[in-house]
């Protein structure tokens, strides 16, 4: 029987990079859906405000183990290869997105009104006012509840452990499978968790404070 | 039931491609409707008492974080800290696997219970400490001028009025939960997700039977909601006369 020691540290902190490379892909894939998300929820065709919020609603009111093993089996029945990476960035994706949308499209709707005027009074057209004068702002905005959200992605990246990805959870799984000391395996893994998402948190919160100060 | 083509695949046959079809098959539901049933009232046993639980836990905590002595203060600090930035699948994989291992042997549905209650509890704290700090001083003073004495003081002019303002954060915290129960199927709880894997593993209908799942869990979300609503109204009752929130 094995014993905890620095040969299966060494393995969780490897399998951690595989939960940041998880974290990015989510996030990146997230950011893109989420900006369409929170643009359609705003914008002017009542068709496609119906469909984003729709998608959002659903999503966040699904279980993400849920949406992970529908896009593991859905890829599959579509004849795709099962690779736990590709079904676990997808879900996360999808959920991300979700979320990010809904804080992205609080951001936008906090510019004030008058910004719109303004540049409609410019001659802009609604790119323009997007690109130059709404988004810029709405940035500003969104930088902290975005790096908060980023603590819940490394989090839910542990789910993508139930369909055999080797992350940091799985990693510790397969661990204990040969030390059978769970508590001490387990509280490292939390540990190495805990490293990666407590400065988000403080940075966020710091962030924060920032933002108010500024107003 | 209902056909839907699929990916084409490169043609192996040189006059048509070959399709692949895959045919949607609810008919399994016909015989295991009852293990959904029972998989979604454990969910519901489940989240109620871990909300109701984690709900006290939490505002206890809150309380401590504004009022309590800063030993007691820094040390709730560490639990909220501690539970919100790591994953819930590995708390409750230190409550089953770890605590056995160290002696106490406890059912999975004991542990989901205690992991569920933990981590809600941080959430709560959190939450509730911004309530709580958001009640005036002078609200207390008046309160000690009308002869309230400590108890009655806690209760109707700072946790009410505090859980007033919150409640919507609350109430969306109580529903994450509840879909965040489904981790326990980890550790073999019997509730709504675990039975969704034993009925795959049956059925081999693994996508129709996380569709079904996923519709019920939508269900349980707008019924946990609906639920909240209404209990905001009989808790509230001056937001309910006057129709507008506390500033």
């Amino acid at each position: 029987m094995n014993h905890l020691g620095p040969n299966q540290l060494i393995y969780l902190v490897l399998a951690a990079q595989w939960t940041i490379v998880l974290s990015l892909i989510a996030f990146a894939g997230g950011a893109v859906l989420g900006l369409g998300l929170a643009l359609a929820r705003v914008s002017k065709i009542a068709a496609l405000r119906l469909l984003a919020s729709g998608y959002i609603q659903v999503i966040q009111g699904t279980p993400l183990l849920i949406v992970l093993f529908l896009s593991y089996f859905g890829l599959g029945i579509m004849g795709y290869k099962l690779v736990p990476l590709v079904a676990a960035g997808l879900s996360l994706t999808l959920y991300a997105g979700a979320f990010l949308g809904e804080i992205w499209r609080g951001c936008i709707e906090a510019v004030s009104k008058t910004q719109w005027e303004a540049s409609d009074c410019l001659g802009l057209n609604r790119f323009q006012q997007y690109a130059y004068v709404i988004l810029p702002q709405a940035v500003r905005l969104a930088i902290p509840p975005t790096v908060g959200f980023m603590v819940q992605i490394v989090k839910n990246t542990s789910l993508a452990s139930v369909i055999g990805f080797v992350e940091l959870s799985r990693a510790g799984q397969i661990v204990n499978n040969s030390t059978f000391e769970p508590f001490v395996v387990f509280s490292c893994v939390a540990a190495i968790y805990f490293a990666l998402c407590y400065p988000l948190s403080l940075a966020a919160r710091a962030l924060e404070r920032k933002s108010h100060a500024a107003k | 039931m209902c056909e839907f083509d699929t990916v084409e695949r490169s043609s192996t046959s040189a006059d048509r491609p070959l399709i692949m079809s895959y045919v949607l098959d609810f008919s399994f539901m016909a015989e295991k409707w009852p293990a959904f049933v029972a998989g979604a009232w454990l969910t519901i046993q489940l989240t109620v008492v871990s909300i109701s639980l984690g709900f006290v836990v939490g505002t206890v905590c809150g309380l401590v974080r504004v009022y309590g002595h800063p030993l007691l203060r820094r040390l709730v600090g560490f639990y909220v800290e501690i539970i919100r930035n790591t994953p819930l699948l590995v708390q409750i994989f230190i409550v089953y696997f770890g605590l056995s291992s160290l002696g106490l042997k406890l059912s999975a549905e004991v542990s989901a219970i205690i992991a569920l209650v933990v981590n809600m509890g941080a959430y709560t704290t959190e939450i509730m400490r911004a309530g709580i700090q958001s009640i005036s001083r002078t609200q207390m003073e008046a309160a000690d001028c009308l002869g309230l004495n400590r108890l009655q003081t806690i209760i109707h002019v700072v946790l009410l009025p505090a859980m007033e303002r919150v409640y919507p954060a609350l109430t969306s915290q109580f529903v994450l939960l509840m879909l965040a129960s489904s981790i326990t199927s980890q550790i073999s709880a019997e509730e709504l997700t675990a039975t969704a894997n034993l009925v795959q593993s049956d059925t081999y209908r693994s996508f129709e039977v996380y569709i079904v799942v996923a519709v019920v869990y939508l269900a349980l979300s707008a019924l946990y909601r609906l639920a909240f609503w209404a209990i905001g109204l009989v808790l509230f009752a001056r937001r309910r006369r006057l129709g507008t929130a506390l500033q």
